[in-house]
């Protein structure tokens, strides 16, 4: 598995400092690195890990408006949970067969938050071998969900990084599973988020389930196609690849829970501690299942709301 | 560009890396690739550089005033010698192969892995005058593949085993230098490790790319890019060799831009030629049109590669361009060329006019300082 040949975040450096330490550079004072960060060139159109502001702004003022206002009729809540200067983790339940939930949590922030700020999306490294989506989804902000990639983003540039830690397991789900969140992974992303000292916000969404409901996984033809997964859902494989872009108009809801402080929980240190990784995952995932079940009780209609 | 020369007495910065005052005696393996002479010449500018050694087996390409050219292979009994003999306190090696349309895969491995154990050993023994060591490498180091992070930063290996030959070649090197700097602790050793290099003069397979009317791309792939202009190259071993700079740096522009972006700053348009799938069997059909893509480069058409070059930078190195200047520079060269076809004079190395030149008592020779125009000891560039 490719897990295993990853590099840790923390490796130690190879060659050894043996000669008078004082005189030597310090390695990585934090504050330094970050201003070392390359500045922005303001004639590029692509940032540095290929996201295009234009493409991204045309998509956004087309097809994610229709769906976010219209389709969807999305609303949001606690928004002022989002930090609005430092990193942020949102970690959120994830399902559907190719699920719009990333792009209303970005159009969530980029529409209410006081500070309209890009969401990067972690996405698998399937995607960066797809010939066609290799193209296109580091330019509407998704980057290939590597601990270092997380790490720089949360830490250097102080962004926002969407993460799904039910991951493929949750776009699998089928319809009858819905609002049930699968296992969370290893805790990675905690760990990535305490490493950064960034703040860890819990994110609910419903209404994706309902807008593409996956009612069966065809194994043997995933493996023709060589697709990650091949679900059968009201318009896929019938309208062919359209068919991922039909969705039912759910009604959408997002909810952004209070935000987890993790430098207060003892930040980069403390990510060594396993247990306390373990615990704080499974206490996100209690939370963020908890609100799940409050939303959807207080729900009359799974289409209007 | 923002190259603000510091001054003498200027107290250094958080991090910086002190000054090494005490290299005077340079050894630059290499001499006749482009690094080598491109580094020779630059050193050439520094009065307080006494001797500058150079070997390699073939003779040097460009016109160069007091470096000393000994004709050797990469022997290390007789290269101790010369490291003896001289007093060398610095070694420079700029001769790893980082093409593989450059040498046979054969030579490649032989000058790559035998070469840099033979220089290495040709440094230590114990009395040996050897304080410092300086190897150029590259960021094929890190390799190319689908699960790798954006940004590689120096202290992560080689994710997966390497792939090619050359990339072997390259990694097994890197481990006999870090070996070698465990185990002579009295010594320091730098390893800079060079993106992809562009530039009007030096030819790299990214450069031969570019000249084409179109850029080759993967069909469905725009990969992440990182450059770094092949003077910034140059300043770097400079500014390593000025300093104590030990340790393995990245060596790379800030910016990484997409390939589709570079052929814009170009002037040109992007062609996707490759197929996605069995691209292997399509560039051996573009080699019969005469056009070869190196396989260590076929990987990176596909996924690219970034660079974290902050550790370099934060020992008080300036790069002279961004990825996207050096795209630029090399755009208006590339425009320039066929006005200036021919204008370029060849050099060719001959023996006895060297040595009249730099040791018969009849040749009138001064010193850099006292030349018009030449600042006494003018700072190394990029500081």
């Amino acid at each position: 598995m490719a897990e295993e040949h990853r590099t840790p975040l923390a490796a130690p450096i190879e060659i050894p400092d043996e000669v008078d330490e004082a005189a030597l550079p310090d390695r990585r004072p934090a504050e330094r690195m970050r201003d070392l960060l390359p500045a922005i060139e303001p004639e590029r159109r692509l940032d540095d890990w290929g996201r295009s502001e234009r493409i991204e702004g045309l998509m956004d003022r087309t097809l994610v408006e229709f769906f976010y206002r219209y389709w969807f009729r999305a609303e949001v809540e606690g928004i002022e949970n989002v930090p609005s200067e430092s990193g942020g983790l949102l970690v959120s339940n994830h399902a559907g067969a190719l699920p719009p939930d990333a792009a209303m949590i970005a159009k969530a922030i980029r529409e209410e938050h006081p500070n309209p700020r890009p969401v990067y999306l972690t996405v698998e490294h399937f995607f960066k071998g797809y010939p066609g989506f290799s193209m296109l989804i580091p330019k509407v902000g998704g980057v290939p969900a590597h601990p270092a990639n997380v790490h720089r983003l949360l830490y250097d540039e102080r962004q926002l990084v969407l993460v799904f830690p039910e991951g493929r397991k949750g776009t699998e789900k089928l319809y009858r599973d819905r609002y049930r969140l699968r296992r969370f992974g290893r805790g990675g992303f905690v760990e990535a988020a305490m490493r950064a000292e960034a703040a860890l916000v819990p994110t609910c969404v419903i209404g994706a389930e309902e807008a593409m409901p996956v009612f069966t996984q065809v194994d043997i033809l995933r493996r023709l196609t060589g697709l990650l997964y091949f679900p059968i859902t009201p318009t896929f494989p019938w309208l062919g690849p359209f068919g991922m872009l039909a969705y039912l108009p759910a009604k959408f809801r997002i909810r952004f829970l209070e935000p987890i402080d993790t430098a207060e929980l003892g930040g980069a240190e403390a990510a060594e501690d396993k247990a306390l990784v373990q615990t704080l995952a499974q206490e996100i995932r209690a939370r963020i299942q908890e609100n799940l079940y409050e939303m959807l009780s207080a729900r009359k209609s799974a289409w209007l709301g | 560009m923002s190259v603000t020369p510091r001054q003498a007495g200027e107290e250094r910065r958080e991090g910086e890396a002190p000054r090494d005052e005490r290299t005077r005696r340079v050894l630059v393996t290499g001499l006749s690739t482009y690094w080598g002479s491109r580094l020779a010449l630059a050193l050439e500018s520094f009065e307080r550089i006494e001797a500058i050694i150079g070997v390699d087996s073939n003779a040097p390409n460009i016109e160069l005033e007091r470096t000393e050219f000994v004709k050797v292979t990469n022997q290390h009994s007789l290269l101790e010698r010369i490291v003896r003999a001289a007093e060398i306190d610095t070694v420079i090696d700029t001769r790893l192969v980082v093409n593989s349309l450059m040498a046979s895969p054969r030579d490649a491995h032989e000058n790559n892995v035998i070469g840099t154990m033979n220089i290495l050993a040709a440094c230590t023994g114990a009395d040996s005058p050897v304080r410092k060591f300086i190897f150029k490498s590259s960021t094929h180091y890190y390799g190319s593949e689908q699960d790798d992070p954006a940004f590689f930063t120096e202290h992560m290996r080689r994710p997966h085993p390497p792939r090619t030959g050359l990339e072997r070649d390259i990694v097994d090197a890197e481990e006999s230098v870090s070996e070698f700097a465990e185990r002579h602790p009295h010594l320091a050793v730098t390893v800079l490790r060079c993106a992809n290099v562009l530039g009007p003069d030096v030819d790299t397979a990214f450069t031969r790319m570019f000249r084409l009317p179109m850029v080759p791309m993967v069909l469905g792939f725009d990969p992440r890019l990182q450059f770094v202009h092949e003077d910034d190259v140059v300043h770097a071993l400079e500014h390593a060799a000025f300093h104590d700079t030990r340790g393995i740096y990245n060596v790379a522009a800030d910016g990484v831009l997409s390939l589709s972006e570079i052929a814009g700053l170009l002037g040109k348009w992007p062609l996707p030629v490759l197929p996605p799938w069995g691209t292997g069997l399509a560039t051996g059909s573009l080699r019969r049109l005469g056009f070869r893509i190196p396989d260590e480069v076929l990987n990176q058409l596909r996924f690219g590669r970034g660079v974290d070059n902050r550790l370099l930078k934060a020992t008080g190195f300036h790069y002279g361009y961004t990825t996207r200047e050096t795209a630029l520079k090399l755009g208006e060269h590339l425009r320039l060329a066929p006005v200036m076809r021919g204008a370029e004079q060849t050099y060719t190395y001959e023996r006895e006019v060297e040595e009249f030149l730099r040791w018969s008592p009849h040749v009138r020779r001064e010193r850099p300082s006292e030349r018009e125009g030449a600042a006494a000891d003018r700072e190394p560039l990029g500081i």
